[in-house]
């Protein structure tokens, strides 16, 4: 065997050690999460609120807190960003504005979550007065989601062939009407699809709710949108780093990363199921 | 009844409106983000010297005596983990993008793309909760330190978040190498290995590069991450097993306990929009580098 082969048996045997580091990182994670917090996983610790000073009883306040806000980002992000789309992929012209709105959305995607929720905090809740509110918080996630929902959508709708849209020009559609009856229904379930992995990763947020209106912790649950929230990932955040005895409340904390994880997992399985299936039945 | 075709065109201009008024809102987002960022931190510089800002060391708003609003320990910070975070995630990142592009069979790539997605997937808050309870005491016990909350954990959380980036831009560009390059370079009688290493990663390398800074853009702004796991101490950084407080760590622990409308409530703005800027520029010049030849085709 001559030199050139023991290198390169050599040079792809170190590329797969990259490849087993990244597969052992994930595996460590998921199974010190997965062992520890199931251990607290039970129907009463996801059902109940948090009891004496938040050393016992469940997270239910934060699941609900985190579904609310997620509900507002999905409000303000999914159609916004499906509308973006279908102008930058339906309507927009090869000129410096498009090029300008598409290098906008890239960098939007690469601004630090923090800033997001500073600038939330500008605009929600001291100039348009939504005070810390689910409703704060949620419109900041929407703004921070909106680049991922307008990519996510764009792709969607670039993978209808054209031909769809020149059949029902050449039938005398106007522009819209193509767009209404021979792309949005193709494109639809990709757009959904796409947007469901904005909001996962949303949901998991904790940076840009900090300060827009989640709250350490609450005896009551939100009655409007304009009330403060508890929510997983803050939750998390607290009982790993502010509670008053952090290592008696671990196991709380363990289980909380769980769920949440759990959530976000669910999401992203959701969208590759019906992705796997929509594949399928374009085969077919 | 059918329209007026007047009335049509008008429709349709009004729907196409729509969708540009949708359009063009990612520059007023941006713009937006700027400007209010920039008006709410000027108010800062009515008590706080430029100057001192941008030169000192010493940020201690609180001080009894003299509050202090210096930002270059936390600057020195947060390139010093995200430095650190390159250092762990670049040669892995390639290694692994390599493989998939030049080695993996295709039934192996379905597998590993998948779990770099789940990675790429896992919240911020969750792999500081990781620093905490995983790395942090490991750390400890291999150094021999009281505690592991420092930029080294920091550095390694970061690296894990930034890898999916790094990978998934790196993988690519090496698929957009032209298949002549490689076949050149066999026909030549190189090694696929040779072939690898000194013909498509050195083709691939201006986006390997903007993959590699759009990775450290996402370590810059990190806060979960780095707030829980590099400890927090507010001084000169002096090695990688000390404390650090970087400046999204700065933001996310002072905001919630500052008064609204004070010196130091506009001064973490400022920070804000330094925070801003650095990234902007990372992310513009990553931009410029990946879509220099999409644009210049169009």
């Amino acid at each position: 065997m001559n030199k050139k082969r023991i290198f390169e048996i050599i040079g792809f045997f170190g590329l797969r050690v990259c490849v087993y580091l990244v597969f052992a990182a994930l595996l460590v994670f998921l199974y010190d999460i997965g062992s520890k917090g199931g251990a607290t996983l039970s129907w009463e610790f996801i059902s109940q609120a948090p009891r004496r000073g938040m050393t016992e009883g469940g997270i239910f306040p934060a699941i609900l807190g985190t579904l609310m806000v997620t509900i507002v980002t999905a409000v303000l992000a999914v159609p916004m960003g499906m509308f973006a789309a279908i102008y930058l992929n339906e309507y927009a012209r090869q000129n410096r504005v498009t090029r300008l709105i598409r290098l906008s959305i890239r960098n939007l995607s690469g601004v630090p979550s923090i800033v997001y929720g500073l600038f939330g905090v500008i605009l929600f809740v001291n100039i348009m007065h939504f005070g810390t509110s689910i409703l704060s918080a949620g419109l900041t996630l929407g703004l921070m989601t909106l680049p991922w929902t307008i990519t996510a959508s764009e792709e969607a709708l670039k993978t209808v062939p054209n031909s769809y849209r020149e059949g029902a020009l050449a039938l005398g559609a106007t522009k819209w009407q193509a767009i209404r009856t021979n792309v949005l229904p193709y494109a639809m379930p990709g757009m959904l699809t796409g947007t469901v992995l904005g909001l996962a990763r949303a949901a998991g947020e904790t940076a840009p709710i900090m300060f827009t209106g989640a709250a350490f912790y609450l005896p009551i649950l939100p009655k409007s949108f304009l009330d403060q929230f508890m929510a997983l990932p803050y939750h998390l955040y607290v009982m790993a780093t502010q509670h008053h005895s952090i290592s008696q409340v671990r196991p709380l904390a363990y289980g909380t990363a769980l769920v949440l994880l759990i959530l976000i997992l669910l999401m992203n399985l959701t969208v590759v199921i019906v992705r796997y299936r929509l594949r399928r039945v374009k085969r077919e | 009844m059918r329209k007026t075709p007047a009335l049509a065109r008008f429709k349709e201009a009004a729907i196409k409106a729509f969708f540009f008024t949708n359009g063009i809102l990612a520059i007023v987002i941006l713009l937006g983000i700027f400007i209010f960022l920039l008006m709410t931190a000027i108010p800062a510089f009515r008590e706080i010297d430029v100057g001192e800002f941008f030169t000192s060391r010493d940020w201690n708003p609180t001080s009894p005596v003299q509050e202090k609003y210096g930002i270059v320990s936390m600057i020195t910070s947060t390139f010093m983990v995200t430095l650190g975070s390159l250092i762990i995630a670049v040669p892995i990142g390639i290694g692994v993008a390599a493989y998939l592009s030049d080695v993996a069979h295709w039934k192996v790539r379905e597998i590993v793309k998948p779990v770099i997605e789940i990675l790429a997937g896992i919240p911020s808050v969750v792999i500081g909760f990781l620093g905490i309870v995983l790395f942090g005491p490991i750390i400890a016990k291999i150094f021999g330190i009281s505690h592991g909350l420092n930029a080294l954990n920091g550095s390694f959380l970061l690296a894990i978040m930034a890898l999916p980036t790094i990978i998934s831009i790196s993988e690519d560009s090496l698929n957009a190498v032209p298949r002549a390059y490689s076949e050149a370079s066999l026909a030549l009688g190189a090694s696929r290995w040779q072939t690898l290493m000194r013909v498509k990663i050195p083709a691939a390398l201006s986006g390997i590069i903007a993959g590699v800074m759009l990775g450290m853009g996402r370590a810059i702004g990190e806060t979960m991450t780095v707030l829980m796991a590099t400890g927090n101490a507010p001084a000169f950084p002096k090695g990688f097993l000390r404390s650090v407080r970087t400046l999204t760590a700065t933001i996310a622990i002072e905001l919630g306990e500052v008064p609204y409308y004070t010196t130091h409530y506009y001064a973490l703005f400022a920070i804000g929009l330094v925070l801003f800027i650095i990234t902007f520029i990372v992310n513009l010049i990553s931009d410029l580098i990946l879509h220099r030849y999409q644009e210049r085709e169009l």
